[in-house]
């Protein structure tokens, strides 16, 4: 991005921007507050780091759609697909690759997720590509539409994973080294869940860099709010939003990669069955705040997990009781992008 | 009156069902400042959405140097060096005042010398610099759309309403404003409702009524025959002032 200083009369004291803290100190705030309930500290962290773990994955899962969402204005039902293929897109990896699984090599069982995560964003990139061009480029404009084409996407593509790799649930193993946890005293953590952490983080910082440091991400921040504007500024949006799609896809197809493992198993719809999530936590986010969607997905998560343990009876509406708190506090989500 | 850069030929939009434009032809000529007047409803930001190709004409032809570029893409008709203000300025709120102006420089950093001058045309964006857009008051937005649309050299600025809903303070710098834009020898065609800012910057004026040129000339003659401001605007210059 072409970088520019201050003008240099600007002077020395400038207005401050007004940064909204009050969503981000709802995490901390939601930690310490279930603390009591647990009663367990050791208890409380393991519970804690397996919520942001999960809630990673589904950040992961659902950081493409927002964008998708907030740049295209596309409401894209089958984003789940993009999820499944890459789940499955692991077994291109895992099939010449099996013996790096068992492998007691943590550099190879790396390498081997590394691939799979590499294979798959290429799988769903290119699945992205041909699904935004035949299935989602004839409708703009026209949200019914695009729900009906979009779930009809949906169907289409998991019938073709029925065909390619059949009907039956396929279990993938977990790489050897990443089994198996961390245990520090009375405190359990799960390997698996701790480099589905790191990955998350990884990914989402890497998002926020590109958004807010590279002309691109300029141009994504503001076609957003404005896809007009940009086109009268002289570039090709439509261009963009294409791009937009392909990464979003390739977002998805890495969390299918993570969700995989994590199940240890594929089915054809196990992308459709968390779409429920990934919409909750983009509402909840903002449509669009690719940093609202990584909160919403760590409050959902770790809501669900305490709640689960407190009083399991309530885990199951646990999501849609956080939506529903969230949107009376702030109708358009936890980070509001404006909007054309 | 110099060549003409821009040219509209029998220019007809149609938006859904409705009729807008009916046959608009004039001329932009090279270097001047021709003022668009009008009601409102006449077509004027229709016209110039027109231009831009964010309404595509239905039939005439518009020239900008030579080149139709009547069916042309909007992001082709910025590249071919045709800057825009919308009514609604089109400030991308959420970014800051510097990334607005990293945007529109498209070539690249924008150029420190013109950087000062535009920071001088309107010195209240310095102080929000580095802040989101959406804290500006009104005037400073549209402060931020024109500096936009200068960040690189253009051939031709359409600008549409600028001094609406400004104080008096803050129209009159603009005025000023455009006054130096003008002796930099940019050419531009302005919609404005404002008769006494039109009178103060204009060299041409054209009045649109319906859809369709009712006047073409220099302001000067506008400005003379209050007759003809009271029969083509429905107001003369010493209402405005």
């Amino acid at each position: 991005m072409s970088d520019m200083a201050a003008p240099s009369s600007a002077p020395a004291e400038l207005p401050r921007a007004k940064t909204d803290w009050l969503p981000l100190l709802l995490i901390p705030a939601l930690g310490l507050l279930a603390l009591p309930f647990v009663g367990s500290p050791s208890t409380w962290v393991t519970l804690t780091v397996a919520g942001l773990a999960m809630g990673m994955m589904i950040f992961l899962m659902a950081s493409g759609l927002t964008l998708v969402f907030g740049l295209m204005d596309i409401i894209n039902f089958g984003h789940g697909v993009f999820i499944s293929l890459g789940a499955y897109a692991t077994l291109l990896v895992l099939g010449p690759l099996a013996g790096w699984a068992l492998s007691d090599s943590i550099g190879l069982n790396l390498a081997l997720l590394g691939l799979c995560i590499l294979v798959a964003m290429g799988v769903t990139a290119l699945a992205g590509a041909v699904f935004e061009r035949v299935i989602v480029r004839p409708v703009y404009g026209s949200h019914l539409k695009q729900i009906l084409v979009t779930m009809g996407g949906l169907i289409v593509t998991e019938q073709l994973i029925h065909a390619i790799w059949g009907a039956s649930p396929i279990p993938i193993p977990l790489p050897q080294s990443l089994r198996g946890a961390f245990v520090l005293g009375d405190i359990v953590m799960e390997r698996y869940r701790v480099i589905a952490v790191v990955i998350g983080l990884v990914v989402f910082m890497g998002m926020q860099l590109i958004l807010n440091r590279t002309r691109i991400g300029l141009l994504i921040r503001a076609g957003v709010e404005n896809p007009e504007m940009v086109e009268a500024l002289g570039y090709r949006i439509r261009r963009l939003f294409v791009s937009v799609f392909i990464a979003g896809s390739a977002l998805a197809g890495l969390g299918g990669v993570m969700w995989a493992f994590y199940r240890q198993t594929l089915t054809a719809g196990m992308g459709m069955e968390v779409m429920v999530l990934v919409f909750i936590v983009i509402i909840i986010g903002g449509l669009g705040s690719v940093g609202g969607c990584f909160v919403g997905s760590i409050l959902v998560a770790l809501v669900a997990n305490y709640v689960g343990f407190i009083e399991p009876k309530l885990a199951l509406i646990s999501n849609i009781l956080v939506m529903a708190l969230v949107l009376v506090w702030r109708p358009q989500g936890l980070f509001p992008v404006a909007r054309r | 009156m110099t060549e003409p850069l821009l040219q509209l030929s029998d220019v007809h939009t149609h938006i859904g069902p409705y009729h807008i434009l009916h046959g608009v032809d004039f001329a932009v000529p090279a270097g001047e400042l021709t003022m668009l007047l009008g009601r409102n409803g006449a077509g004027k930001s229709t016209t110039l959405r027109t231009i831009m190709g964010l309404w595509q004409a239905s039939s005439g032809r518009i020239h900008f140097d030579g080149s139709d570029i009547t069916t042309w893409s909007t992001p082709d008709i910025a590249r071919a060096g045709i800057a825009y203000v919308p009514e609604a300025m089109g400030i991308f709120t959420d970014l800051t005042v510097r990334e607005n102006i990293v945007l529109a420089a498209r070539s690249g950093p924008v150029d420190k010398t013109r950087l000062d001058w535009i920071l001088g045309l309107f010195p209240a964006l310095k102080r929000f610099w580095n802040l989101p857009a959406g804290n500006l008051s009104g005037g400073q937005k549209q402060m931020l759309a024109i500096a936009r649309a200068i960040a690189e050299p253009r051939r031709l600025l359409l600008i549409d309403e600028p001094t609406k809903g400004l104080a008096p303070v803050m129209v009159r710098s603009m005025i000023e404003a455009f006054k130096a834009l003008k002796a930099s020898g940019e050419t531009i065609l302005l919609v404005e409702q404002n008769f006494y800012a039109a009178s103060a910057l204009g060299d041409n004026v054209i009045v649109m009524d319906d859809g369709r040129i009712v006047h073409s000339g220099a302001m000067s003659d506008l400005v003379a025959d209050k007759d003809m401001q009271q029969r083509l605007l429905g107001l003369s210059l010493d209402a405005h002032q």
